[in-house]
This record gives C-alpha cells, structure tokens and sequence, in this order.
C-alpha cells in the first residue's frame, strides 16, 4: 500500500515558485529521505502533506485520504514533527502529550505516553513545565508529541538540527525500531547526509522545487560514476593508458599521486595489472567509495548524475 | 455525540487560562470592583437610573456584564494570537479536529472564563447593593450568549491578528468603545434623542439590557427584541468564523 501518494503539487508564493508539479510515491513500510539545499522546498512539501499548506494544484493522500477533502483520516494516520522549535509554555511535558493524545481521540493513552518518554529519555522531565527544558528536551518532546497517537506514517522535518549526539542516537535507535518492527513509514529531512545515507532506503533530492533525483540509496549511489582509486606511485609514471581514468587531474596534489575513477571492482585488477606490467610499483593505495555527498553535490551542480 | 478531541480543546483552553488566574480572573474582578467603589461612591443619591434602583445597584449588573464581554473576547483572543506568534498553534492544526469542534471549543473555553470572572465580580460587588432577581432565567441567557458572541468575535480577531497591535487595536478601537457605549454606567434614556439612536444600533447595548432585565425586571428595549438581536449576531459571527476556519484564512498558508 501507498503511505503518501503526492500527485503533481505545485505552491507559489507571489512570484516565487516553492514547488512546481512534485510527483512521488512513499510505499508503506519505507525509511524515505527528502533531500534538498536551503530554500529547495522541503518544508513546504511536508507542510502540505501535514495540511498546514494548501497546495495551489496537485493532491497529497496519506493512507490514501486526501489531506485537504479527508484531513480528519489523512491526519490519524501522520504525525508530523516541525522543524521550528515550538513549545506550549502553560504545560508540563506529561500534560503536552496527554493533550496531544486526546486531540486525536486517545484519552486513556498513559501507558503509551510513559514508553515514549522512556525511549527519548524524558520520563525524569515529565513534571517540569516546558519552558524550563533545554532547546534537546524540547526536541524530543516534540517527536513524542507526534508520536502519541501511533501514526502509521511519520514525518520528521530536520528532527536534529541543532542537537546534540545523544539525542541523534537515542532518537534514531527509538525512529529505527518503530520502522523496522512497527512497520511505520518514516519520511526524513535533514542535511547531514551521513544521516540519510545511514538511515534511509530510498531518497529524493529536490532541487528549486522539482524533483531531481529519486531512487534507492544504492542505486543512486551506483549511479555516479563508481569509487575512486586513489595510488600513490613509487617510481615511474602512470601508463598513457590509464590517464583517461584520472578524475580532477587539475586538483593533483603530487605528480605521483592519482585519483583513478572505477566503476566495478574488477576494474581495480586491471588496473593494478596494467601498473605491474608498466614495472611501476606502488607505496600507498586506497579505495575511496562514492558518498550521498558526492551524490548530492553532483546533482546540485549539474542537475542530474 | 462530543467527541474526545474537542473534549481535550476545551480543557486545554479552560487549564490555559485557569493556570494563570491571578492575571485573567482575579485582575478584571478587582478592576470591576474598583469601578463600583469609585462610580458608586460619586454618583450614588445623585443618580437614579430606575425608578426605585439605586445607581450601585443598577451599576452592578452593568460591571459583571462588561467583565463576562471583555473576559471572553480576551480569552480565545489572546490564546489564538499567543499560539500564532509562537507557532504552537502548529499542536491544533495537525490534529484531526474538525472546523466546528475548534470553534466551539476556543467559544466554550471564553464563555467559561467570562462566566468565571462574571461570577466573581458579582460575588465581591453583590454586598454593596440590594439585587433582585427578578428573571433569573435571563440573567443566564443573556451570560451565556454575551461570553459566546465575545468569544466568537475573539476568535475572529485572533485569526486576523497578525501582531499583537493589531489585536490591541481590534480590541481598544472596538471592543472597549462599544462596551462602554452599551449601557454599562448609564441608561440610554438619560442620553439625548441622537445618542440613543446610535446606541441601539450598538449589538453590546443589548446584551447589558437584557442582563439587566434579568435583575430588575425593567429595560430600555424588551428582552426578546434584545434576545433575538444577541442571537442573530452570533449566528452570523459563529458562521464567518467556521468559514473563516475552513478556508484556513491566515492559519494554513
């Protein structure tokens, strides 16, 4: 089943286009990151499937409700954790997620709220009013407070800018589990890389707006062209042969020192074979895998892989 | 059938203001008591509004009316704003609640803190006159359906309000004018012909009248007249401010 289906979405503010006809499909179950610079449209794509922003074409469904003309069953089935760090300052954090869960029908949700606040570390602050909890506190009550009502799908807006490594643990040990053993769909921004790389199964970058690159991790990172070889010679040069492989040769460091581009392992043996037969040897070798960086910035800067 | 969301709205808009009551209850009864002491003071014996009411007396009703208006218009109001400009608002908006259950319970939770402070300003002031309750049932009617109606015009203000100065200017430029323009310290008879005129065209004017009526069993206009003027004002107000709400007007972008 389709968790979110999003259907040519386009948004303009005035002259400015934030999303030009934005086509995807989440499929239940998926670990899905939504990459893309400042300003790429991001917040306002997720905005829209929370129903926060209304779309000025285009349909977004959750579970397949519409989030404008069945918002009442499209949100049941989304918890949504903003970007924006915003707090109630009248309540406590027991008292903030009591009331969240009644919001969305869930009274007697004590048992629940309890595992959450133990999974994100908050049960010690249960009692202590928002307002006296640190920028980290306030994060994870925000990821709680989108997760009292057992949301099939999850959306998390950039849920660690600015935290600490504790709290980027805990939270993505708690995110993972719910993932793989609940089966909830989670549905991630953010702009460490490493993040979405270590995390997610499938990604889309957006880029201005439009959807630039949307694929597995894996394939996308076959996509670009294969790892780097970097060989640091011993004596000799490197064969005429070879030089077409030489990646960035405006960017040597030494004249010995080469940064060959492989696309299939086997293309190493080749290479080091070719070396044996030229008589050169070698004093240092590494084998440099492409990263989503490597990736992202690609795709940025040209528009595609 | 009430459904458990707009239950916990409603407590929450309730425990809001609750939580702070020194500043949204306790402060508007001691300015009503104020009122009264210095009003009351100066103007009773000189004034007799009705024949056989003293001027405190006839105050006191006026006072509580007032604080039960300016109490609920404040309260959905200064919630809406505050959860706008620090985005907390975002908590409500991704609920499943529907347009009419946010606003009946952001109304339900004025009324309460209108009735609240309304209560208690007559229970510090009721000492220094002699009341009579000559219709009970108004006096209720007329409560309920002036909180709701302050509530309601809340509730619209708060969705328009983008800063709070344009708040404090909805509610300085109209909300204070026309309260104090309705009848609270004085009778509209005791105004000349063209003032009485403008007065009635003032919807707070029969909101305060009719309350009146509720204790003295006299009034400038009858109580069904003012009954179905209260009525007919919310009706369209409560009707903007659920299409407002639908339409996401300066909620969702």
């Amino acid at each position: 089943m389709t968790a979110i289906q999003i259907t040519n979405v386009e948004k303009s503010y005035k002259s400015l286009k934030a999303l030009g006809g934005v086509s995807l499909a989440i499929e239940e179950g998926e670990f899905f990151g939504l990459l893309g610079p400042n300003g790429a449209g991001k917040t306002t794509l997720i905005s829209i499937i929370a129903g926060l922003i209304r779309p000025d074409a285009g349909t977004v469904k959750i579970h397949g409700h519409d989030v404008v003309k069945d918002f009442r069953n499209a949100r049941r089935n989304l918890g949504v954790v903003p970007q924006e760090l915003v707090f109630d300052p009248f309540f406590t954090v027991r008292e903030t997620l009591r009331l969240q869960s009644g919001y969305f029908g869930l009274p007697n949700n004590d048992k629940w709220i309890d595992e959450v606040m133990e999974n994100l570390d908050l049960t010690g602050k249960a009692d202590t009013n928002m307002r006296a909890l640190s920028g980290g506190m306030k994060r994870r009550v925000l990821v709680a407070q989108a997760l009292v009502h057992k949301p099939p799908v999850i959306v998390l807006d950039e849920p660690t800018a600015g935290v600490d490594v504790e709290l980027r643990q805990t939270l993505w040990k708690f995110i993972s589990r719910l993932n793989r053993e609940g089966g909830h769909t989670v549905v991630l921004t953010t702009h460490y890389l490493e993040e979405a790389q270590a995390m997610c199964q499938r990604v889309a970058m957006l880029k201005t707006g439009k959807v630039v690159a949307l694929d597995t991790m894996s394939a996308l990172i076959r996509r670009i062209a294969g790892s780097q070889l970097q060989v640091h010679l011993k004596n000799g040069s490197l064969p005429a042969d070879l030089r077409h492989l030489v990646l960035h040769p405006e960017e040597q460091q030494a004249p010995n020192k080469f940064s060959l581009r492989v696309n299939e392992y086997s293309e190493v043996e080749k290479i080091l074979a070719r070396l044996r037969e030229a008589g050169v040897e070698i004093d240092e070798m590494q084998l440099q895998q492409a990263d989503l960086e490597d990736i992202f910035l690609q795709i940025m800067d040209k528009g595609t892989v | 059938m009430i459904s458990t969301g707009f239950r916990t709205l409603v407590y929450k808009e309730t425990l809001r203001f609750w939580k702070v009551a020194t500043q949204t209850v306790a402060a508007p009864v001691l300015t009503s008591m104020l009122y009264l002491l210095v009003f009351g003071h100066v103007l009773d014996g000189r004034v007799e509004p009705s024949p056989g009411v003293s001027y405190t007396a006839f105050l006191i009703p006026g006072l509580v009316m007032m604080s039960v208006l300016q109490n609920a218009f404040a309260n959905s109001s200064s919630s809406l704003i505050q959860s706008k400009i620090t985005g907390n608002l975002v908590f409500v908006l991704l609920t499943p609640l529907s347009h009419w259950e946010i606003f009946s319970a952001y109304v339900l939770a004025s009324v309460a803190r209108g009735l609240a402070v309304g209560f208690g300003v007559f229970a510090i002031t009721c000492w220094f006159a002699d009341l009579s309750f000559v219709a009970p049932l108004w006096i209720v009617i007329f409560a309920f359906l002036g909180a709701a109606m302050l509530g309601t015009m809340g509730l619209i203000a708060g969705i328009w309000a983008e800063k709070f100065d344009q708040l404090a200017a909805f509610q300085n430029f109209l909300i204070m004018p026309a309260t104090f323009l309705s009848g609270v310290f004085y009778s509209i008879h005791s105004l000349p012909p063209f003032w009485q005129t403008v007065s009635h065209l003032n919807p707070f004017f029969y909101m305060i009248d009719g309350f009146r009526y509720g204790f003295f069993g006299v009034s400038d206009v009858s109580p069904w007249i003012s009954l179905s003027i209260v009525a007919g004002f919310l009706v369209i107000l409560a009707l903007a401010s659920i299409r407002l709400l639908k339409s996401g007007y300066r909620l969702r972008h």
